[in-house]
């Protein structure tokens, strides 16, 4: 357990009793301080830098530019932002419960960043060791961060806040109904909630659970982003008709906060979702052997292809800042890779090798999730309350439950009368799917149904 | 306290616990009304149970102002109204001095007027597909539709130097020729309009989502529509078959071939519906109108100095939202006595209460985006 580093510590610091202590504390508990704090530091930015990857893309479909003017093509824009959020004046609105318009944005980015503690994101790099609920915990603990958006819209004392919030309450709901049994489905395959033994299991059976269980991965999809309000369910925040929903009368560093929290949240559920049904840290093709030196080398290749890039696009800058930021980004990217390849060459430090790959395919998989919700925002219009309410319930809930049924018959089928695995699932899937199809054909009736009765008579030949 | 509770409740049994009504006002301070119109909406839940529009936000009194310019003078001014389709407002002022005066408009005049005219039509329904979807929540077509106004924009801006509020027309027929490539660019613009139009039905017309925050949404039936008046392309999806340049043919509309999309149910997506169609329509015609552009003069006989004779003249054109009309009186003098406008937007916006009362809140921008009002007519 000991560590040079704790050693030399302990050296120093050996003097008192309570030193003593805190270093005992710091020898058993280091790793995890260093995570958290890493988590807590890392995720604001990483947060910021979301939005700024967010709006470039949108851009990019957008036949337009996006940020373009702090820092080269805007890499200093979540900067500039967070700086500009931070010296807003600070308001509460007069008739507002100040207290809980204090503390309610507070609540949602704590359970955002609390949630994440016990997140593996790679095989080392982890604030709470194997947490034996671990997954029950994230979902749990991030579910409270709508207690935050409650809050916020009941204490703002607005009329738009206080629909944004009933409306975020109710699809919280819903969706976290949904999204838990489609995590049932995973839980199932692996047989533990434990996170490192859900990645596990995936790498013992030779494949990630989203091949076992398409279609509860698909309704994890939907209703997670449903859960961290995104386009289209983005229906607490609506813009064009609330708008901003809760965070109406939000400004300035409070409003920086749900923010945060809203993205953090954003990774805590597509970190859910790799370690569930995209094999976690797993690279792919984890289980042959002969692609684990190019798979192993893929990582530092990939950034460093990244930094030529940037040197490749620093010549056509047109100010010489922007050039030399982009050498610096460059040079940056080319540490990385260079941290990535030491292991390969110096012997005594190979153990790091699955720590750091596993980082880089995990978060890989993360940002390949999170891009699928940009994807969706650009592309699609907005769901009405009532149609979300139906999807929800209609559709996605009953979705869930047959197919923790259909999961469990596949692996009843396969593990105890010893059928082929895949044919089981096949089997199972086309059933899940019949099924979601009666399910639409019934929600279209009745959504036809609901629609030719909503109109109240009313005479436009009067006057 | 527990008094005026209990008569609340006996006034609103029809509501559970007798919980009051919530009224809500959109705007003018809202992104979707931004500034310029205020929805009184009364609320039970989320459902509405009666609007009240407030409107006159934007009003600088054009009419009044029409006193006391001449009849040229006027003409900008009319630019400003419906700003998003300058000038098929300018046509319609035009004319109706011109048929005060009593002046024919030489033929390629008038072809050039409806070739501009109708590229205004396409880029005003551009900029309600954009807003519109923008509305319901899709963000992308927004700018699909500003790159391909932009290209209408440029070609008003070759002809006439201006983009928004271009004054394109002159009492009598038109004060510039068609510039070198003209057609070209018009042609151009036809041809590459045929692919984009195609990338927005890709976006939305087959979209799930779209269509069930579309159809059955803000149903205005025939006899609605002619009840309140309402005009354009609300009163064709509702299926009445009622086009001024079919009805009452102005400018050199009579000279081509195209169709009047109709709907059936009269709801938001038909309307949706009718107006890509009508985009088509407009490219159709413009592309019939650039093949045969007619030589000779482009200016009428009307002189320096315009004095009608007393008299009164109302004149109607088909404007990209509806019917759009002139009322203008004449005293003989070169000022006219009263200039009385009908814009669409104005008469179209009274169907609001009639169009969401019972839906939910979230249609309420829906139904505003269809109606495709502009402030700047509506207030004048």
């Amino acid at each position: 357990m000991s560590h040079p580093v704790t050693q030399a510590l302990g050296c120093v610091l050996s003097i008192s009793p309570t030193m003593q202590a805190v270093v005992a504390f710091l020898k058993t508990w280091w790793v995890e301080l260093v995570c958290g704090v890493v988590i807590v530091a890392a995720v604001p930015l990483v947060a910021g830098y979301v939005v700024l990857v967010e709006r470039k893309l949108m851009a990019d479909m957008q036949a337009r530019l996006g940020p373009m003017r702090v820092g080269p093509h805007g890499l200093l824009q979540p900067i500039a932002d967070a700086v500009k959020l931070l010296i807003k004046e600070d308001i509460i609105p007069r008739d507002a419960d100040a207290f809980i318009f204090w503390f309610a944005p507070v609540i949602s980015m704590v359970a955002a960043l609390t949630s994440m503690g016990a997140i593996y994101f790679g095989p080392a790099f982890r604030v709470a060791q194997d947490i034996n609920i671990g997954i029950l915990f994230v979902i749990g603990v991030s579910s409270l961060g709508f207690l935050g958006i409650i809050l916020g819209g009941w204490a703002s004392n607005s009329h738009y806040s206080i629909m944004g919030a009933l409306r975020s309450t109710a699809q919280l709901v819903s969706y976290e109904t949904a999204g838990g049994l489609a995590i049932i489905s995973a839980l199932l395959l692996s047989g533990s909630l434990k996170i490192r033994a859900i990645v596990d299991a995936q790498s013992d059976q030779h494949v990630w659970f989203l091949f076992l269980a398409p279609v509860a991965f698909f309704t994890y999809l939907v209703a997670s982003i449903a859960e961290t309000n995104r386009a289209p369910f983005d229906l607490p925040e609506a813009e064009s008709e609330l708008v901003a929903g809760y965070m109406t009368e939000y400004s300035g560093f409070r409003w920086a906060l749900y923010f945060l929290g809203e993205y953090a949240n954003m990774i805590v559920v597509a970190s859910v979702a790799t370690t569930l049904f995209l094999g976690g840290w797993l690279r792919p093709f984890s289980n042959v052997r002969w692609l684990d030196i190019p798979m192993g080398v893929l990582p530092a290749l990939l950034i460093a292809a990244l930094g030529v890039y940037c040197i490749y696009r620093a010549g056509k800058q047109p100010v010489k800042v922007q050039l030399g930021f982009m050498w610096v980004v460059a040079l940056c990217c080319f540490g990385v890779a260079v941290i990535y390849l030491v292991p390969w060459l110096v012997a005594p430090l190979r153990f790091a090798i699955p720590g750091l790959n596993g980082a880089f395919w995990f978060l890989f998989k993360v940002a390949v999730y999170i891009y699928v919700f940009m994807w969706l925002r650009f592309t699609l219009p907005r769901y009405r309350f009532d149609q979300l309410m139906h999807l929800g319930w209609y559709i996605l809930i009953p979705l869930a439950i047959v197919n923790i049924f259909s999961v469990g018959i596949a692996m009843f089928l396969s593990l105890e009368l010893g059928w082929n695995r895949w044919l089981a699932v096949m089997l199972t899937t086309a059933f899940t799917l019949a099924v979601s199809l009666l399910l639409v054909r019934l929600h279209d009736k009745h959504a036809s149904a609901a629609s030719s009765t909503s109109a109240v008579p009313s005479d436009s030949y009067a006057g | 306290m527990a008094d005026s509770i209990q008569n609340d409740a006996s006034q609103q049994n029809n509501t559970l616990l007798g919980a009051d009504e919530l009224v809500l006002n959109m705007g003018p301070q809202h992104p979707s009304t931004h500034g310029v119109l205020r929805v009184k909406l009364k609320l039970d839940g989320e459902r509405v149970r009666g609007t009240e529009c407030v409107i006159g936000y934007l009003h600088r009194g054009v009419e009044k102002i029409a006193e006391n310019r001449t009849y040229q003078q006027f003409a900008p001014y009319v630019d400003r109204m419906d700003y998003v389709a300058a000038v098929s407002n300018g046509l319609g002022y035009c004319e109706a001095v011109e048929k005060l005066l009593q002046v024919e408009v030489p033929i390629r005049a008038r072809v050039i007027r409806t070739i501009l005219t109708e590229l205004q039509r396409i880029a005003s329904h551009l900029v309600w597909l954009g807003t519109h979807a923008l509305d319901i929540g899709a963000l992308t077509p927004l700018f699909y539709c500003f790159r391909e106004r932009e290209e209408i924009l440029k070609i008003f801006e070759k002809y006439c130097g201006a983009r928004l509020t271009t004054h394109a027309f002159r009492i009598g027929g038109l004060q510039y020729e068609s510039y070198d490539g003209f057609e070209k660019d018009v042609e151009r613009f036809c041809k590459d309009f045929e692919r984009r139009i195609q990338d927005y039905v890709d976006l939305l017309t087959g979209n799930s989502i779209w269509i069930g925050r579309t159809r059955n949404v803000g149903v205005l039936s025939a006899e609605d529509c002619i009840a309140l008046g309402a005009t354009g392309p609300i009163l064709r999806a509702s299926g009445v078959k009622w086009d001024l340049r079919k009805a009452q043919p102005y400018a050199a509309y009579d000279r081509y071939e195209f169709e009047i999309p109709i709907g059936t149910n009269g709801d938001t997506y038909d309307r949706y519906m009718v107006r890509m169609e009508e985009m088509r329509q407009s490219r159709r015609i413009c592309l019939q109108a650039i093949e045969n552009i007619p030589e000779g003069a482009i200016f009428g006989k009307v002189g320096k100095v315009i004095k009608p004779a007393p008299g009164e003249v109302y004149h109607s054109i088909e404007a990209p939202k509806g019917i759009l009309g002139y009322y203008i009186v004449s005293d003989g003098t070169t000022q006219p006595y009263r200039v009385r406008i009908r814009p669409p937007s104005f008469v179209n916006l009274q169907a609001l209460d009639k169009m969401i009362r019972g839906h939910l809140v979230a249609d309420v921008v829906a139904v505003i985006g269809t109606l495709d009002i502009v402030l700047g007519e509506v207030d004048r």
